[in-house]
C-alpha cells in the first residue's frame, strides 16, 4: 500500500475530528449529564456513605450520571487548584479553610444568590458561615465538624479515675502520668503533628483552651503572643514529660486513630467519623471501650473545638453549575444527612432534636451539643496555605527541640509576612 | 571513475510530482507527531513558564498577570527557605549518588561474575527499579513506621534497639531515610549500567594482567576502574541530574517535613507554584532548576562523548 502525504494528512484530520467528537460527547451523551465530583477519603463521610447518597441521587435523577474521584485530605486543595482551568469538576468539596482563597483567586463559583434564605436560621452557626467569604458564599456545608476527645475507658477506670477528670487539660495529663506510672501505656497520649494541616488544628485547639486566637484585630498572624507561646511550650512539654507519644510528630489523625484502636494509647483527639471506626469491631481492638468528651477546657477555662467543618462547591469552569447545584442541595439536604449522623453530624438544627438521628449515635451528639457551641477558627486570609506552612513548619521545630518556643512562633509570624 | 551527472529535477518522473517534494512531505507527515510532541510537552511549557517567571502569577485562573521581569528571580534567590532547599538537595545528591554508585559498582561485579544461577539474581536485582516511585515511597514509609515499621521489629528482634526509633521524626534522620530508599530504589539501574561497562572490557586485557601476575586489588585499581570510567562518568552525572529533581518520593514519604528537614529544591518549587499559588515565584524556582540541570546536563554529554555509548 502507498502512502501519500495527501492521504496522511487527511487521516491525521480525521483521527482529530474523531478524538473531539468523542471528547464532547463524554460529558453530555445521549442526554445524560455527567456531573465529576471530588471527594475526600478521609474523615467526614466515608467512601462508601458517599458511594450510597450519589448512588441514591442518580437513582432518583436517570438523565445524570455521576463521577466520583477521592482523595486523601492532603491531595485535595491541589488537585482542586491544578483542575480548576481545565474544568475537570462540577462538585469539588472544600475545607473552611478555602474560601478566601478560592473567592479572591476565582476558582470556585459565588452562589450566594442561590442561598435560601431559611437556610440561616435552619442550619447550625458553626455550619452555616465554613463557606462564607466578605459576607458571600462559595459552597453548601456538609456537617459543621471539630475534633473531640477520645479515651480508653478501661484505661481511666483502671486508674480510679472518672469522665470529671479529663474536663480539663491538666486533668488529662494527672490521669495520662496514672497511666503511665501503672504501666497501662508507654505513651498515653497521641496527636496528630505531622507537618501537615493536622497540627495546626491540634495547636489551634489547644490555643483557644489557653485563651488565644490565631490573628490580631488587623487580621494578621499573631501567635507569637503570650498565649501563642504558652501554648506550645505545653504541646512541647508533654513530650518531654513523657505523656505525649515522640512519633506524633509524624502522625496524621488516622495515626492517632490506629494507636487508640490497637488499645497502646490512651487519649487523641480526632474528628467526629473516629467514633464509628473506634467502636467498629472489624478495625479496632478496642471496640465499645473508647469514650468521646468534648475537647478538654484550659487553663483559661475556655474549649474552643477547631472548625474543621467542609463544603461542597462548583468550579467556575464547571458546565453544568445547576445540575451541580442540584446534586449539592442533594447531598447536603436534611434528609440525607440524616441517614448518616455517624460520619458528619447533619448542618440542619432540628436534627439535633430528633431522636431518630441522634439515636444513631447518642454519645457523639451529647459531645457535639458542647462542642459546637464553641469553635476556634484559623485565620481567613487568601495565603493561608503559605501562612499554614510557616506554622507547621515551626510547630515541629518547637516540638523537635530545635527552637524554642517564642522564637519559632516569632519567626511563623515573620514567615507569614513574606 | 568518472561520476555521472546529477539529473535536473525536470528529467525526474516527467508529469509527475516531483519525487523529492513527495518524499519531503512523507517525511513532515511522519515527523509530524513528534514535533507537536516536542513543542506541546516541551518547548510550549518551558517558554509559558518562562513567560509566568517574568509575570505575576497568582492563581490558576488569572488570565493576565503584571509583568515584573527578573523580580520573582530576585525574590526566590533572597528567600532563606530557596537556600535552605538547594542545601538539601545537595546533600541528597552527593550522599545518594555516592552510595548508589558505590553499591552499584559492587553489586554490577556480582552480576558479571560467572556464578549459577546469575539470570535470577540479574532478575532480582531489578525488581525495586521496576516498582514505581509512589509505591516504593509508601512501602518504605510503612517500613520506618515508628510504631509498627518492620524495620523496627527486625532491630529489636535481633536486640540492635532497645526502644522503637522514629525514623522519620527529625529532619537530618528523616533526610538520611529518604535517601535509603531512594537508594533501594536506583542502585538497580546503576549497577546495570555499570555492567553493561563491565561487559565491554575484553578477557584479553585481564588475562594480560594476570600473565603479569598482577593481583586482584591491582587488576581492579589500574585495569577495571580506569576502563569502567566513562560508564561511571555517564552514571554519576546521570544519576546527579536525577536526584536533584527528587520530588516523588518526598511526597510519598515525608511531604517535606519534619520541621522542612526534607523540603528539597523541586518540592519547595511545588509547593511555591500550586499550593500557595504563586505561579511567578514557582516558575522563577523552577527555571533556576533549570538552570542547574542544564549545567549538568552539559556535563554528561561531554562525558557521553568521550565514552564508547556515545552516538554522538
Amino acid at each position: 500500500m502507498r502512502i501519500t502525504a495527501r492521504g496522511l494528512a487527511a487521516g491525521v484530520v480525521a483521527t482529530a475530528l474523531a478524538a473531539s467528537m468523542v471528547a464532547c460527547s463524554s460529558s453530555s451523551n445521549s442526554g445524560v449529564t455527567t456531573l465529576n465530583a471530588l471527594f475526600m477519603q478521609q474523615a467526614g463521610y466515608s467512601q462508601e456513605q458517599i458511594t450510597q447518597m450519589v448512588d441514591a441521587y442518580q437513582k432518583d435523577h436517570p438523565d445524570v450520571k455521576v463521577e466520583s474521584t477521592f482523595v486523601s485530605y492532603e491531595a485535595l486543595h491541589d488537585k482542586i487548584v491544578t483542575s480548576a482551568p481545565a474544568g475537570t469538576y462540577d462538585v469539588v468539596l472544600l475545607d473552611v479553610i478555602w474560601p478566601a482563597e478560592f473567592a479572591t483567586k476565582d476558582i470556585v463559583l459565588d452562589v450566594t444568590s442561590r442561598y435560601p434564605a431559611a437556610w440561616k436560621d435552619d442550619m447550625l452557626g458553626g455550619a452555616y458561615h465554613t463557606a462564607e467569604y466578605n459576607g458571600k458564599f462559595y459552597g453548601v456545608p456538609w456537617g459543621p465538624s471539630t475534633k473531640f476527645f477520645y479515651y480508653n475507658k478501661d484505661m481511666v477506670a483502671a486508674v480510679g479515675a472518672t469522665e470529671a477528670d479529663l474536663d480539663t487539660w491538666a486533668g488529662v495529663l494527672g490521669v495520662a502520668q496514672k497511666i503511665r506510672a501503672a504501666g497501662l501505656s508507654s505513651y498515653p497520649i497521641a496527636w496528630s503533628w505531622a507537618q501537615a494541616e493536622a497540627v495546626v488544628c491540634d495547636y489551634g485547639q489547644l490555643l483557644g483552651a489557653f485563651g488565644g486566637q490565631f490573628t490580631d484585630a488587623a487580621g494578621n498572624l499573631a501567635v507569637n503572643n503570650e498565649a501563642g507561646v504558652q501554648t506550645l511550650t505545653w504541646m512541647k512539654q508533654t513530650i518531654d514529660d513523657g505523656l505525649t507519644n515522640p512519633a506524633s510528630t509524624t502522625f496524621l489523625e488516622d495515626d492517632v486513630q490506629k494507636t487508640l484502636a490497637q488499645g497502646e494509647t490512651a487519649f487523641g483527639l480526632n474528628w467526629e467519623a473516629t467514633l464509628g471506626a473506634l467502636n467498629d469491631e472489624t478495625q479496632s481492638q478496642v471496640a465499645g471501650k473508647i469514650g468521646i468528651l468534648p475537647t478538654p477546657a484550659g487553663p483559661a477555662g475556655l474549649r474552643p473545638g477547631i472548625n474543621g467543618a467542609m463544603a461542597l462547591s462548583i468550579p467556575t469552569k464547571s458546565k453544568h453549575p445547576d445540575a451541580a447545584w442540584d446534586l449539592i442541595t442533594y447531598l447536603t439536604s436534611q434528609a440525607v444527612q440524616d441517614q448518616y449522623p455517624t460520619g458528619w453530624p447533619p448542618n440542619w438544627k432540628s436534627s439535633y432534636t430528633d431522636t431518630a438521628v441522634t439515636g444513631q449515635a447518642p454519645e457523639l451528639f451529647k459531645a457535639a451539643a458542647v462542642g459546637y457551641a464553641s469553635l476556634i477558627l484559623r485565620p481567613t486570609v487568601a495565603n493561608y496555605n503559605s501562612t499554614s506552612a510557616a506554622l507547621q513548619a515551626e510547630i515541629q521545630n518547637a516540638l523537635l527541640g530545635q527552637k524554642s518556643p517564642q522564637k519559632a512562633m516569632d519567626d511563623a509570624v515573620a514567615s507569614s509576612k513574606a | 571513475m568518472t561520476p555521472s551527472p546529477r539529473p535536473k529535477p525536470d528529467e525526474v518522473g516527467a508529469g509527475k510530482r516531483p519525487w523529492r517534494r513527495t518524499q519531503g512531505a512523507f517525511a513532515l507527515g511522519l515527523l509530524a507527531p513528534a514535533v507537536v510532541v516536542v513543542f506541546g510537552i516541551i518547548v510550549y511549557p518551558m517558554v509559558q513558564t518562562g513567560v509566568y517567571a517574568a509575570t505575576d502569577v497568582a492563581s490558576a485562573m488569572q488570565t493576565s498577570a503584571p509583568f515584573v521581569g527578573l523580580g520573582n528571580f530576585r525574590s526566590a534567590l533572597g528567600r532563606p527557605q530557596f537556600w535552605a532547599s538547594m542545601g538539601r538537595t545537595l546533600y541528597f545528591t552527593v550522599v545518594s549518588t555516592g552510595v548508589e554508585l558505590l553499591l552499584g559498582l559492587g553489586i554490577a561485579g556480582l552480576l558479571n561474575a560467572r556464578i549459577r544461577g546469575r539470570w535470577l539474581l540479574r532478575t532480582l536485582v531489578v525488581i525495586p527499579w521496576a516498582v514505581p516511585t509512589v509505591v516504593s515511597g509508601a512501602l518504605w514509609k510503612g517500613i520506618f513506621n515508628a510504631q509498627y515499621g518492620s524495620l523496627n521489629a527486625l532491630l529489636a528482634q535481633f536486640g540492635l534497639i532497645d526502644k522503637y526509633q522514629i525514623w522519620l521524626g527529625t529532619p537530618f534522620l528523616a533526610l538520611n531515610m529518604v535517601i535509603v530508599a531512594d537508594v533501594w530504589k536506583t542502585v538497580p539501574v546503576v549497577a546495570f549500567m555499570l555492567l553493561a561497562g563491565l561487559t565491554s572490557i575484553p578477557d584479553e586485557v585481564y588475562e594480560a594482567a594476570r600473565i603479569d601476575r598482577a593481583g586482584r586489588i591491582r587488576t581492579l585499581t589500574s585495569i577495571t576502574l580506569p576502563l569502567l570510567l566513562p560508564s561511571i562518568s555517564i552514571v554519576l552525572v546521570l544519576r546527579v541530574i536525577e536526584a536533584f529533581k527528587v520530588f516523588d518520593i518526598i511526597y510519598a514519604m515525608t511531604r517535606g517535613g519534619p520541621a522542612n528537614g526534607t523540603m528539597t529544591i523541586a518540592y519547595y518549587t511545588y509547593m511555591t507554584a500550586f499550593s500557595d499559588q504563586r505561579y511567578g515565584l514557582g516558575s522563577a524556582l523552577a527555571y533556576l532548576i533549570v538552570i542547574v540541570i542544564a549545567g549538568l546536563s552539559a556535563l554528561y554529554l561531554r562525558a557521553l562523548r568521550r565514552s564508547e555509548m556515545s552516538l554522538l
